[in-house]
């Protein structure tokens, strides 16, 4: 399903590796969890699959049901099936959040050679899923990002992503900046897309959000790469005992 | 002061066109002073501080270039409006495809029959204006007009002008030199919205004054066509009295050569002026607003903010001034220009400027030029939108802060349906 095959990857600007052989495979409705210091490439990880600027991938690939994503224009990449809901949502004056929706989830459509939506069905749409996440309709009005909290700004990517309907998603850092009830709101949201073939890659720094949305597999990332790969204990593991221990064994 | 510029290229202006016909006494009064003035003043030089970005070298020669005139089915902008119509063609006034000259709280007539008359209260506005507007910055190719220009229309609104009154420029040749005056006198208390569309000639020379008494609102939305090879030099000068209020925005999309002026004298308490400008220039494109705004009275505000878009060697010139004079306390002066380069070859030039002599005021000015926001192309890109629609969403969004200052929606939905057109032809 997705897929990230020894994946090394350096900055553009800098002669700088970051990813040094990124390993990874997410089944078909999976959830996995990436968990790791801050600096051990997490974010990389998912900006280098979505396409980001910046970087330059020196080895490797990223598969979404075979086709390689990084051969794509980020748009393309969505078009197939990826979604990224940012550590820091971008805001953007002057862009009507709904607009911007609409023009994106035709654009994909028109990629993928479905019929657009037109507005009343697009507003139906819109109605059925923002409800759950308590989006009201001044933040689909307003622009992009500009002046939403924390928690609007996390809960408007999960909107995006319900919208978007994508087959994978990667969710860097959903639960920072956010308090407890704003926490399990997000997380309500991700699991109500949990339909058994969609699968997530949920990067966190903490436990705590994997109390609610409960991974199958919990990969720990340092340096780069994947150091350790288990069930949900080991998250509850560096919890308890902090990332140090992890990587001294394997030093 | 006072002595005698003599040179050519003033004789060559004022012989441009054929002598204005003979007009009532005040008229003939006007034209013969504002020949005196441009005398004075020169023609515009290459070394005149507010030239120095723009070359006056088009604008001054003897005729006009060739500019094809573009041909689209797109119906013209503020075509859906309810409106009253007047047409010119070449910068002629066509009563054949215009409507009455008549509506309900105005009065309005041709220049030409305005300076005809020899009793009119335009003789307290034509050529006054323009000539309070050249202190302290000169502004001869505005005088040319006065002394020169035989088009264009005067408008008296007396109440509440429920239709906008719509001057619409056509041309049928391709190389029409051309030259409009305008007045308009607000009366105390009365409204009215001016559109203006279309480049007018294969050059333009306009003037257009406006003379807003106390309580008055006048509105002026304009959009300076789209062909390609056209000049336009406009001037806008305005004189505000007491609460008064001033909102003028311009569109221009294309045009070899585009300078608006604007000057604009706050001379009564609690007057506000909002002057816009959303300009998108690709390839041969020289734009330049050049805006003056003299704050003479107490607590007025005065915002400016000009955005343009420049691509494939596009220039964009900005010259912004506000000054308070030593009474003009509680002034709130705002002004922002910015530049949104899409490529390495294009060119903004901001010169802004603040001169201030009273204590108690808030101005603030800023001036930015860049390129499109990678971060969030990427973030748009990331939800599917390809990379030319989120460019053309970013553009649109930049000029956003300029369309917000029409007050009437429709308007402002047309301006920006226009512009997005634009930018969907030129990704
Ligand atoms: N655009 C960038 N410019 C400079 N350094 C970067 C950039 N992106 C990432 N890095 C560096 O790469 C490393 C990994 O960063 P990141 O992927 O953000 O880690 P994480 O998300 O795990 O905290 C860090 O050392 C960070 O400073
Ligand atoms: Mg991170």
């Amino acid at each position: 399903m997705f897929e990230i095959k020894n994946l090394k990857a350096s900055l553009a600007d800098e002669d700088k590796q970051i990813l040094k052989g990124m390993n990874l495979k997410v089944g078909p409705g999976e959830v996995h969890a990436i968990m790791g210091p801050n600096g051990s490439g997490k974010s990389t990880t998912s900006y280098v699959a979505a396409g980001k600027g910046g970087y330059v991938v020196d080895e490797g690939e990223v598969l979404l049901n075979g086709e390689n994503l990084l051969d794509m224009e980020p748009d393309e990449r969505a078009a197939a099936g990826l979604f990224l809901a940012f550590q820091y949502p971008v805001e953007i004056p002057g862009v009507g959040n709904m607009t911007f929706l609409r023009t994106a989830v035709n654009s994909q459509r028109k990629m993928r050679g479905e019929e657009e939506l037109n507005a009343a069905q697009f507003l139906k749409l819109v109605r059925e899923k923002a409800k759950s996440l308590k989006i009201d309709a001044d933040m689909l009005k307003r622009p992009v990002n500009v002046g939403f909290s924390g928690g609007e700004q996390k809960r408007n990517e999960s909107w995006q992503m319900a919208m978007l309907e994508p087959k994978m998603c990667i969710l860097d850092e959903t639960d920072s900046g956010l308090d407890v009830d704003a926490m399990k709101l997000v997380a309500e949201g991700v699991n109500a897309l949990r339909d058994g073939k969609r699968s997530f890659l949920v990067i966190t720094h903490y436990q705590r959000l994997l109390d609610h949305i409960k991974p199958d597999v919990v990969h720990i990332m340092a340096d780069g790469k994947i150091i350790k790969t288990g069930g949900p204990e080991l998250a509850l593991e560096v919890e308890h005992n902090g990332y140090a221990d992890l990587l001294n064994e394997v030093a | 002061m006072g002595a005698l510029v003599q040179d050519s290229p003033v004789e060559a202006l004022l012989a441009r066109t054929g002598a204005p016909r003979q007009t009532s006494d005040w008229g003939a009064n006007a034209r013969l002073a504002a020949r005196g003035r441009l005398g004075r003043l020169g023609a515009p030089k290459r070394r005149d501080e507010y030239w120095r970005y723009t070359n006056p070298a088009l604008l001054l020669a003897d005729s006009a270039p060739v500019s094809e005139r573009i041909h689209s089915d797109e119906p013209p902008v503020f075509d859906a409006v309810d409106k009253l119509l007047v047409v010119f063609v070449d910068g002629e006034y066509r009563a054949d495809l215009s409507d009455d000259l008549t509506g309900e709280g105005l009065e309005i007539q041709t220049l030409q029959e305005a300076l005809d008359t020899d009793i009119h209260w335009a003789a307290n506005v034509f050529g006054v204006l323009e000539s309070a507007g050249q202190k302290p910055v000169a502004r001869p190719m505005a005088a040319m007009n006065t002394a020169l220009a035989a088009q264009g229309v005067v408008i008296r609104a007396t109440g509440k002008v429920a239709r906008p009154v719509c001057l619409r420029y056509l041309r049928e040749s391709d190389r029409a030199d051309v030259m409009v005056h305008h007045v308009v006198r607000i009366e105390e208390g009365a409204q009215m919205t001016l559109l203006e569309n279309g480049p007018a000639g294969a050059r333009m020379n306009s003037v257009l004054e406006v003379d807003i008494a106390d309580s008055g609102a006048f509105h002026h939305v304009r959009a300076q066509g789209r062909d390609h090879g056209r000049l336009a030099h406009s001037h806008l000068f305005a004189r505000l009295g007491a609460s008064s209020l001033l909102k003028s925005f311009t569109l221009t999309v294309n045009g070899k050569l585009t300078r608006n002026e604007a000057v604009v004298e706050l001379t009564g308490d609690d007057a506000v002026a909002h002057l816009a400008g959303a300009c998108l220039g690709d390839s041969d494109f020289q734009h330049d607003d050049t805006v003056f705004v003299t704050h003479d009275a107490q607590n007025c505000e005065s915002r400016q903010v000009f955005k343009k878009v420049l691509k494939n060697g596009a220039t964009g010139v900005f010259q912004g001034k506000i000054l308070v004079q030593p009474d003009a306390q509680k002034t709130d002066g705002y002004q922002i220009s910015q530049g949104l380069l899409l490529d390495d070859d294009s060119t903004f030039l901001a010169k802004p400027e603040l001169e201030i002599y009273a204590d108690d005021v808030i101005c603030s000015h800023g001036s930015t030029c860049g390129a499109v926001d990678e971060t969030s192309m990427f973030y748009l890109m990331s939800r599917g939108i390809p990379r030319k629609i989120a460019q053309n969403i970013m553009i649109e969004a930049f000029l956003d802060e300029a369309i917000a200052e029409i007050d009437n929606p429709e308007l402002a939905d047309d301006i920006r349906s226009r512009l997005s057109g634009w930018t969907e032809r030129h990704s």
